[in-house]
């Protein structure tokens, strides 16, 4: 599903600052693969590189989502592909209706992809009802784009999205950040029902709670832009117990 | 800097030129008395000039020219224009001259509706008492005396007014059939207390346009003035809106301007009268060699009224755009609520915003606020939607219609705020 291979990025507005330092990971359709690490080791920027943010410069490696170049293509194009990236931190977007950006978003990935888009009436009903499993009323689909949405409701319309635009490879930055306990079961219940042979996750947290909720198949420890450890969901408890510290000094002895 | 009386001489100057080219159309005595009036305002403040302070953003020549120049006529290829939808009293204009031929029988229930040539011959008390009046009030603090022409000069313009609340708007519609013409036409407005008025305006006039529309809305009454200024490119014109607001009455005007060389639009509104309101918006959309002026003083002269300004310009590729808006709240205007906002979306380095915003206040308890932004489309908003699948156009049309969303917000009735918005959306996605 997606292939990274040795991805080096830097910093485009400054080449001093070189974040990625030779990332490479593999994940195979129905897997999920959680990356873990300490503040700044790249999580973001790697995410950012993969959805085709600007800013960033790649130097070196590849990236490809089922054979195709992933670092080739425009944002849109990525996403049409069936890439997904659920922010760290969702943009606000004052004007437009948060309804109407999902149905532009659905439709225009479907002519993309050459389907037929869906009618106003179809897509209602389909939205409705994923936004009742995240417990999204009414009012919030109104609403502009996360305009007023506090930090977990960002995070629900977040899977919300996910959930419609129904991605193959689904990328989840940080989504556990700024949740309670019930907000977490909620966005991990969203992930889960997502869950299927076809689909694949790379989930970033900070902490292992959220591991608790979405169980990895593969755990990566990302240290300063490069992957230092790599094992099972064992891995996550012990970052948890220990801290990165360890990791970090095996690594770099 | 020029010293002000050598300014004074000059702008006098020029305005004996004008008036020496041009005879003082015929009318009853009425309407000869206060062309007169008028013709000696001009005189004295003489022609605007750009080293005038309130024509410091915006040249005024073209408009104060003895001719006007050509402007060719805008292809709308079949597009139906705005409003076309709608159930109205359809008023049209060719050229700024009025056709009964196109137009409907100018009889709606609760509306008096004479075409101001008529008017002139006759005397409609009414008229007679608003004709000039507003326009000679707003000559103070600054001269306006593109308006005072008009009152002296113009000889087209409908007289209305309503005495109770119409089925349908009033819908005012200005095509052109020659590149060449040089328009003036002047409306009054009366809105009776208690009466409901809606009027439409759409069209590009002319190829140089001079308009006044003078409007008295008296105790309890409502006004909404909706106005879609045409799409022709190289046309000038200034466009005065004076407005005085009674008693609990109610003003909401919103304005759509695309293109054009230069389009002045001046607002001057009075609240008279104690809990009264003025709402007053625009949006436009300007590209190229664009010239986009939106000039407002809003008076509160009585307490507990409550004014609103919201403006929005997108401007690409040389345009520039122009906001002078005054709040000036006198002493006895007590409980004022003042907003103002005016936005720019500069949608390329080379467009320009240039914002003016004043407050005036000398009442103690009141509450004023304005902001003035200008920037760029935010590329996190753009990556955000480009990430969800939305191609790169359209993902920036859809930031610049949301841009402007609050200013077609200020329309009360949603299905003109749609029908604009639609029109729009059109507009920008064929310009790309
Ligand atoms: N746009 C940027 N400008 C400046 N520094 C950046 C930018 N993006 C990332 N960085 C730097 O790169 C490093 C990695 O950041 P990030 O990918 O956000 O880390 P993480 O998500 O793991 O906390 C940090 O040192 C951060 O300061
Ligand atoms: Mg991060």
């Amino acid at each position: 599903m997606l292939e990274i291979k040795n991805l080096h990025a830097e910093l485009e507005e400054d080449s001093e600052v070189k974040i990625l330092k030779g990332v490479s990971l593999s994940i195979k359709p129905g897997e999920v693969h959680a990356i873990m690490g300490p503040n700044g080791s790249g999580k973001s920027t790697l995410s950012y590189v993969l959805s085709g943010r600007d800013g960033y410069e790649v130097t070196e490696g590849s990236a490809t989502l089922d054979g195709a170049d992933l670092l080739e293509m425009d944002p849109e194009e990525r996403a049409a592909a069936g890439l997904f990236l659920a922010f760290q931190y969702p943009v606000e977007i004052p004007g437009v209706g948060n309804m109407t950006f999902l149905r532009t978003a659905v439709n225009a990935q479907r002519k993309a992809r050459g389907e037929e888009e869906l009618s106003a009436g179809d897509f209602l009903k389909v939205i409705r009802a994923k936004a009742k499993d995240l417990q999204i009323d009414a009012d919030m689909l109104k609403r502009p784009v996360n305009v007023g949405f506090s930090g977990g409701e960002k995070k629900r319309n977040e899977i919300l999205q996910m959930a419609m635009l129904e991605p193959k490879m689904c990328i989840l930055d940080e989504t556990d950040s700024g949740l309670d306990v019930d907000a977490m079961k909620l966005v991990s219940d969203g992930v889960n029902a997502l869950r299927d042979a076809g689909r694949s996750f790379l989930v970033i947290t900070h902490y292992q709670r959220l591991l608790d909720h979405i169980v990895p198949d593969v755990v990566h420890i990302l240290s300063e832009g490069r992957i230092i450890k790599t094992g099972g969901p064992e891995l996550a408890l012990e970052v948890e117990r220990n801290g990165y510290a360890d990791l970090m000094a095996e690594a770099n002895p | 800097m020029m010293p002000r009386a050598k300014l004074k001489a000059q702008k006098r100057d020029a305005a004996e030129v004008l008036l020496k080219s041009r005879a003082v159309p015929a009318g009853g005595a009425w309407i000869t008395k206060a062309r007169q009036a008028a013709l000696s305002r001009v005189s004295e403040m003489g022609l605007p000039n750009k080293r005038d302070e309130y024509w410091r953003y915006t040249d005024p020549r073209r408009l104060t020219d003895s001719e006007g120049q050509a402007a060719r006529l805008h292809d709308s290829q079949g597009e139906l224009p705005v409003f076309d939808r709608f159930d109205r009293l359809k008023v049209v204009f060719v050229d700024g001259v009025f056709d009964p031929a196109q137009s409907d029988p100018l009889a709606l229930e609760g509306v008096e509706i004479v075409p101001l040539a008529e008017a002139a011959q006759t005397d409609l008390h009414w008229a007679r008492d608003l004709y000039g009046t507003l326009e000679a009030r707003a000559q103070s603090p600054v001269e306006r005396a593109l308006a005072s022409l008009n009152t002296a000069y113009a000889t087209e313009g409908m007289l209305i007014r309503v005495t109770g609340k119409p089925t349908k708007p009033i819908s005012l519609i200005y095509q052109r059939s020659s590149e060449q013409a040089d328009a003036m036409v002047h409306h009054v407005v009366r809105v009776e207390a208690g009466a409901v008025a809606t009027i439409l305006e759409n069209g590009p006039m002319a190829a140089r346009f001079n308009q006044v529309m003078e409007v008295e809305i008296a105790e309890g009454a409502t006004f909404h003035h909706i106005r879609a200024q045409g799409r022709d490119h190289e046309r000038a014109g200034a466009a005065h809106l004076f407005v005085r607001v009674g008693v609990d009455a109610q003003l909401k005007s919103f304005t759509l301007t695309a293109n054009g060389a230069l389009i002045r639009n001046e607002a001057v509104i009075w609240l008279d009268g104690a809990d009264g309101s003025a709402h007053i918006a625009g949006a436009t959309v300007g590209d190229g060699a664009f010239h986009h002026d939106d000039t407002v003083f809003i008076n509160h002269a009585a307490p507990r009224c409550e004014s609103r300004q919201v403006f929005k310009k997108v401007l690409r590729s040389g345009a520039v755009g122009v906001f002078q808006g005054k709040i000036l709240v006198d002493q006895i205007a007590q409980l004022t609520d003042g907003y103002q906002i005016s936005q720019s979306l500069l949608l390329n380095e080379d467009a320009q915003f240039l914002a003016k915003p004043e407050l005036e206040i000398y009442a103690d308890d009141v509450k004023c606020s304005h902001g003035s932004t200008s920037g760029e489309i935010d590329p996190h908003q753009l990556f955000y939607l480009r990430a969800r699948g939305i191609p790169e156009d359209q993902a920036k049309l859809l930031l610049v219609l949301s841009f402007l969303a609050e200013a077609l917000d200020e329309i009360a009735d949603t299905a003109y705020a749609e029908d604009l918005r639609e029109r729009l959306e059109a507009w920008l996605r064929r310009r790309g």
